[in-house]
């Protein structure tokens, strides 16, 4: 049973032997969306794709975030949730750093976007970032496209055929920030221009059906191909 | 309940005034909405959860609420002076208490949620309109909560028990009693009574209230779900 149905805050879902997933709380044994969403019952999870929201930071996700202050020995970094990020230069300079010979802003300005991992999070601090592995580390070319971060679920897809879709018809390199902001790098701007526009399609329909299918015409249809 | 008595503005007893909402009004909030309840009007603005300055003032625990209700100079007939009244302290105290009931706000320690409710018009019921404004701004916003609140008043005028007073009648009224709840859950999150009432036509006056609660939401339900009915429009015109 998949029904995507639209669902209210306050509404009851179902009543038995399931798992309460992402926006969904229980009474006893009855279950009750939390957001406004699209509700998706997978196996014996039940859980809403929300339509609205914030990001709320997980250990582990991969982020998008700006540079906005630069410390003695950290960067403050901004990933578009209620708690801001921060970078230690201890892990930018993979621990070699020294405030007398390493210029913390020559490294990474104020404004700058860097790609990184959320390392350290719980209730009592903000998020702590790391920019060691494969993909992390300063943005220096591409585009960066904004979606509301609960829609992320979408832009993938079931098992990356959203996703992989864009890639490979719109001919660009995607990275995906859990927290909403998504960097892309094509050949040429006119690619990043055609999957960003695809992406903003995804922001307003998300709650639709058939949304893979629509996406696919939409960027065959705009390179002048065959739909 | 006597049926062929009719209020001042042609209601009957137990009868709404026109309602009208809509959510998604002011782009720049996280979420917001407007409601109409007769010549009452009521815009709602909602931002966050977001990080909380002055920073002492949050709480490890949770995210706090923090509300301003307002009343514009122009919403009543004599000039309102803009500062903030002591009863309008007293309104945004109450409806920070009641929404507070209903947002999961364990889930955002350190951080605060800002609702900001302007009374465009004030024609009674302003606490109840702006409630149930507030809900749907939450819902918006995408902030998670147990349920869509709803309210509405009840009143006793002329001897009768009557549903959502107005100001005409809400000045003559022998008692007011605003009523907020939660309709999947059977919860009341706010109850006020101006007045007197027995203890039997307390309990007609809360029945009243609850009906009335109850159509109150299934209009913001309608509301909410109109918006995205009306988007899945396009769908259509590509396929």
């Amino acid at each position: 049973m998949n029904e995507r149905r639209i669902v209210l805050p306050g509404e009851f879902l179902v009543e038995g032997d399931y798992q309460p997933g992402l926006n969904v709380f229980r009474q006893g044994k009855r279950f009750y969306s939390s957001k406004i969403g699209l509700l998706s019952i997978d196996k014996k999870v039940v859980s809403v794709i929300a339509l609205h929201g914030v990001y709320e930071p997980k250990v582990g996700d991969l982020v998008i975030g700006k540079v906005i202050d630069v410390g003695t020995f950290s960067w403050t970094v901004d990933i578009r949730s209620p708690y801001t990020a921060i970078l230690n230069a201890s892990d930018y300079f993979k621990g070699r750093f020294n405030p007398l010979r390493n210029s913390l802003r020559d490294a990474l300005a104020p404004g700058d976007m860097i790609i990184a991992q959320i390392v350290e999070f719980d209730r009592t601090r903000n998020p702590v970032l790391t920019v060691q592995g494969h993909g992390l580390g300063k943005i220096t070319r591409g585009m960066i496209v904004e979606l509301t971060p609960s829609k992320i679920p979408r832009l993938i897809g079931r098992k990356g055929s959203m996703i992989n879709l864009l890639k490979k018809e719109g001919r660009c390199q995607i990275t995906i920030g859990k927290n909403g902001l998504i960097h892309i790098v094509g050949e040429t701007v006119e690619d990043e221009e055609l999957v960003a526009q695809a992406i903003e399609k995804i922001e307003r329909e998300a709650h639709t059906t058939g949304l893979t299918d629509r996406i696919m015409k939409f960027l065959r249809r705009s390179r002048g191909l065959d739909v | 309940m006597s049926s062929e008595f009719v209020r001042p503005d042609g209601r009957l007893p137990d009868q709404l005034r026109p309602i009208k909402m809509a959510v998604g009004v002011l782009d720049r909030a996280d979420g917001s909405a407007y409601v109409e309840q007769g010549n009452t009007k009521v815009i709602v603005a909602v931002y966050g959860p977001r990080e909380l300055h002055p920073r002492h003032k949050a709480s490890p625990e949770a995210a706090v609420v923090r509300c301003r209700y307002h009343m514009a100079p122009f919403s009543t007939r004599e000039r309102k002076s803009p500062n903030p009244s002591r009863r309008e302290v007293e309104l945004s105290k109450v409806i920070k208490d009641a929404l507070s009931q209903t947002i999961f706000l364990e889930r955002f320690p350190r951080t605060s949620i800002d609702v900001f409710i302007e009374v465009l018009e004030a024609d009674g019921g302003t606490r109840c309109a702006s409630i149930n404004a507030c809900s749907l701004a939450l819902a918006n916003a995408g902030i998670p909560i147990r349920d869509l609140i709803s309210a509405v008043a009840v009143g006793k005028y002329n001897g009768h028990i009557i549903l959502d007073l107005n100001d005409e009648e809400d000045e003559a009224a022998e008692a007011d009693m605003p009523v907020a709840i939660m309709p999947s859950f059977n919860k009341v999150v706010l109850l006020q009574l101006n007045g007197v009432l027995t203890e039997e036509e307390f309990k007609q006056a809360f029945d009243l209230a609850v009906k009335g609660c109850m159509e109150i939401n299934r209009i913001q339900r309608e509301t909410l779900r109109s918006r995205y009915l009306s988007i899945k429009g396009e769908e259509n015109e590509d396929v």
